[in-house]
């Protein structure tokens, strides 16, 4: 028998459905995986009992002769970014640390319900900013991969999702959340092999989930393969009250809509999204899938996106602004860190706890922020940057003339060595040109392993889809995903 | 775009972070870099285009009027660096 640890959410599900093993064994056999697997640095707080707890009622429930919950006896891993109550998240910040939510995000709590546990709290990049996890407080994580070279180099896991795409890639977790603000699930997906979906902005409440930029924030799940994402997703989807902006609509039956068949759909290839300097590698996997989803049965057709050069820096302004007005709660009063050194006035206070509390690319994002927002400023950064996103979403709506979803890269290259970008604040934005487009316009976009570079490292492809029509990426994905039968994985050295 | 060491400080008051003065000499060709990037947006033409307010398009609820919350003080104050008497505390601000 394969071991327990090897089986992705359906196959769990289903297995435990069964009576062919049991959820708790299951869980027994992750909370293993994640206590052996210290050198990853993925977990930062192991919330065993949690996980236990729910396996044991699922198998109870199950014994009961109750009907199965949708996620019942499937642990997953949980980014930091979710409040958890009375489990310790900080966004792998220092000025939160120590914070220990009385709540639990509403995404979390749809989670358990669905009869899900935790594993524990994903490490990540601090407060979600960055593509490699080297800005987490608690130190990057370690992608499990490494290059076939023979080469030991530390790779970046991607980010800001890394601990979550490490610990699924790593089999230390059957599937986990992740958050996408401009690329932070599709990024790390592609870099380690696995696929994950950010769903149409305003599916997954944002309520309990720690803000970073509040208009391009979006939650999705992390799994092994595309039905796995289905699965997760229609478990965290839904209207939440508690989100002024949480979409009022159903969650459809993902997993019982998967069709691979792409037959009458008609694929877009933005032609904006050939770079300069593109790896070739990158460039014939681009190929590879077109001619996998015309073997589908899709017939594909070549758009226009005119303002894809300018999502980038749109975006390095939106995002940078919103995250200087909701970083602004951190004051060291009501919660994590406070510095308060002998006969210091509360304004020394404020500038002493956040210069302590926040990591240099946190401080580096609400300065621009702040920059771009101040007084005779605004109009020329920040309204200018609304606009050319209007422009961008615009793009969008006129693709969706002539096709149904867009095939582009994940990314412009596969994993980066730890330290490699991280001297230069630019280089690192520049992998996120093929996700941000879509974040900017709200739309679903899903990564999907395509196949894997010289070095043996995975490459991703990206289906962005029309707003709402997450069943039209997961099926393209799925499509995909049955053509590249990719099944290379990390051999274990942890 | 150059950014002078005197504008992060000011910008630096803003946010509210304290920093040194060599932070603010190494922020301001790094902060300048930025803007130089973000820069070429001045370029798009935007005569006509309004700024983009929802990026789905998505109507704002009423609720009833109703009390939904409270009665928590103690959940409130459970991560509070210093609380006192029900109350988050601060250093003195009126002498």
């Amino acid at each position: 028998m394969t071991e327990l640890t090897d089986l992705g959410i359906a196959a769990i599900r289903d297995g435990v459905r069964a009576g062919d093993f049991s959820a708790r064994e299951v869980a027994e056999a992750f909370v293993a995986a994640v206590a052996a697997a210290k050198p990853l640095n993925a977990f930062l707080v192991e919330t065993p009992d949690h996980a236990l707890a729910a396996a044991d009622a699922a198998d109870a429930a199950r014994a009961a002769g109750e009907a199965p919950k949708a996620m019942a006896g499937v642990p997953i891993g949980m980014k930091d970014l979710f409040c958890t109550r009375g489990v310790p998240s900080t966004a792998a910040s220092h000025i939160l640390e120590g914070f220990t939510p009385q709540y639990e995000s509403t995404v979390s709590q749809k989670l358990w319900d669905a009869g899900a546990g935790m594993l524990g709290k994903l490490n990540m990049d601090q407060f979600a900013m960055g593509s490699s996890n080297e800005t987490s407080h608690f130190g990057n994580v370690v992608s499990p991969w490494r290059r076939s070279d023979g080469g030991n180099a530390d790779l970046a896991p991607g980010g800001s999702s890394g601990g979550s795409s490490a610990a699924v890639a790593a089999r230390i977790a059957p599937g986990a959340t992740g958050t996408d603000t401009g690329g932070s699930i599709r990024q790390p997906a592609a870099f380690t092999g696995i696929s994950g979906i950010k769903p149409t902005y305003g599916r997954c409440s944002r309520w309990g989930v720690i803000a970073f930029a509040s208009s391009l924030d979006q939650a999705g799940p992390m799994a092994r393969d595309v039905r796995d994402c289905a699965i997760m997703l229609e478990a965290m989807a839904g209207f939440d009250a508690k989100d002024a902006t949480s979409l009022d609509v159903a969650v459809p039956q993902w997993e019982a809509g998967l069709n691979p068949s792409l037959k009458g759909k008609r694929v877009g290839i933005p032609k904006e999204y050939r770079v300069d300097g593109m790896p070739p590698e990158i460039e014939a996997l681009w190929q590879q899938g077109i001619e996998w989803v015309r073997d589908a049965g899709a017939e594909v057709v070549e758009v226009s996106l005119p303002h894809t050069k300018y999502a980038l820096p749109a975006y390095y302004i939106i995002a940078p602004a919103e995250a200087s007005s909701n970083l602004a709660r951190y004051d060291g009063v009501r919660y994590g860190l406070r510095d308060l050194p002998e006969g210091a006035n509360l304004q020394e206070m404020y500038a002493r706890t956040r210069a302590e509390g926040f990591g240099d690319e946190v401080k580096r994002r609400i300065l621009i922020g702040t920059y771009v927002l101040s007084a005779g400023f605004y109009d020329a950064y920040y309204t200018q940057a609304q606009k050319v996103r209007a422009l961008i979403a615009q793009d969008f709506d006129s693709a969706w003339e002539q096709c149904d979803v867009l095939l582009t890269p994940t990314a412009p290259s596969a994993a980066f060595a730890l330290g490699e970008k991280n001297a230069d604040p630019i280089a690192m934005y520049l992998n996120d040109v093929f996700t941000v487009p879509s974040s900017l316009a709200g739309l679903p976009a899903m990564s999907v392993p395509g196949g894997v570079d010289a070095g043996g490292l995975p490459l991703g492809l990206q289906i962005i889809g029309k707003a709402l029509d997450e069943q039209g990426v997961l099926n393209a994905a799925l499509a995909i995903e049955q053509r590249a039968g990719f099944v290379a994985r990390p051999g274990r050295w942890w | 775009m150059s950014v002078t060491i005197d504008t992060v400080r000011r910008i630096a008051g803003l946010a509210r972070i304290a920093i040194t003065e060599e932070e603010a000499a190494r922020l301001a060709p790094e902060l300048g870099n930025i803007l130089g990037f973000i820069e070429q947006l001045g370029e798009v033409d935007t005569a006509g285009v309004a700024p983009m307010t929802a990026v789905i398009p998505n109507h704002l609820r009423l609720r009833d009027d109703v009390v939904t919350d409270g009665g928590i003080r103690d959940a409130v104050l459970a991560n509070a660096p210093q609380a006192e008497h029900g109350f988050f505390t601060v250093p003195k601000v009126i002498e």
